[in-house]
């Protein structure tokens, strides 16, 4: 299963390569989306809210 | 004008449902665990026919490069079509969703086209004797490799994000003409590359152990890029969020400020 031949030194950096990539891209989007959830939760925790939430407070009064 | 149906009315309701962003955010939540569940056990599933199928009669082993080259060449001009109708789809509707899905796919098509340019090396080296020859098939991937940078780049460059999501948008469009000029290729003029073997009008020309191995692959990283797609939408529509309560405290700031220096001026 594992015996590739004489190429085997190609086929085996292809597949390091496509890991690489899919770990480059799964690492970018998990960390951007934590990234971006702490920042809304910072800018709620400091009383800012969105201007939808605004007009919803306003409808409410 | 004839008043619309009731499944017609209901196919716009749904649609502009699944557009809202907070629905999306809503059902992309439930639905990435899902996704991500399948993607495990089709990778699984994929690497374990790949690395026990049989070798080709010509290639040898080297055949096993199609596995990752493939799916990542398919999913290159994808996720452009992605992008491209997205495009159309903000300057056609000026939906802010549609301009988060083009955004957000740029980066992942730009990883997955260096995928399949690297990939496309590492087979041709052996196969070709060359790591790289300037034919009509690499060179026009080549170029939308630089169409995703240049996407990328625009944004960046433009400060305003309706301007940079409209200048990208007419940019995508424009690009969008490399696609079928990748795709016709291998036909249109001579080249190294080998011609389309799956995707033909007579059926695919590959034996079935190869073939089966490669259309598990391909639907593991096609998951794969949904699973990526929905992530970094979902992240962009929080940056949105975040960057539209920043503006408004901004402006609510200066508001105060100007009315207070116009009270002090009466005094």
């Amino acid at each position: 299963m594992f015996d590739l031949g004489p190429h085997a030194g190609f086929i085996w950096l292809s597949y390091l390569a496509a890991a690489l990539c899919v770990a480059g891209l799964v690492l970018w989007v998990w960390t951007d989306e934590r990234t971006q959830r702490r920042r809304l939760a910072d800018l709620e925790r400091r009383g800012i809210r969105r201007r939808s939430a605004q007009h919803q407070d306003q409808d409410k009064q | 004008m004839a008043e619309l149906s009731e499944p017609q009315t209901m196919r716009t309701w749904r649609v502009s449902t699944l557009a809202n962003p907070t629905a999306f955010m809503r059902l992309s939540g439930k639905l990435l665990p899902w996704l991500i569940a399948i993607m495990l056990v089709l990778f699984a599933a994929g690497l374990t026919v790949a690395f026990r199928a049989p070798p080709d009669y010509q290639q040898g082993e080297t055949v096993k490069i199609m596995y990752v080259h493939v799916p990542a060449a398919w999913l290159s001009m994808g996720c452009y079509t992605i992008i491209a109708l997205s495009s159309a789809g903000y300057l056609i509707w000026r939906h802010p969703l549609a301009d988060v899905s083009a955004k957000a796919a740029a980066p992942i098509g730009a990883v997955f086209t260096l995928l399949a340019l690297v990939t496309g090396s590492l087979w041709g080296k052996p196969m070709w004797g060359a790591y790289w020859v300037w034919d009509a098939r690499l060179t026009s991937v080549l170029i939308l490799f630089f169409l995703y940078l240049g996407l990328i780049a625009l944004r960046e460059a433009i400060d305003e994000p309706g301007r940079a999501g409209r200048a990208a948008a007419i940019l995508a469009l424009i690009g969008a003409v490399n696609i079928p000029i990748i795709k016709y290729s291998v036909n249109w003029w001579n080249t190294l590359h080998q011609p389309a073997s799956v995707i033909r009008a007579d059926g695919p020309a590959i034996a079935p152990s190869l073939l089966w191995p490669l259309l598990i692959m391909a639907s593991a990283f096609t998951v794969l890029f949904v699973v990526l797609h929905l992530k970094a939408m979902r992240a962009e529509v929080l940056r949105r969020r975040c960057d539209a309560m920043i503006a408004v405290r901004v402006r609510g700031n200066a508001a105060q400020e100007s009315a207070a220096g116009e009270a002090m001026s009466h005094v």
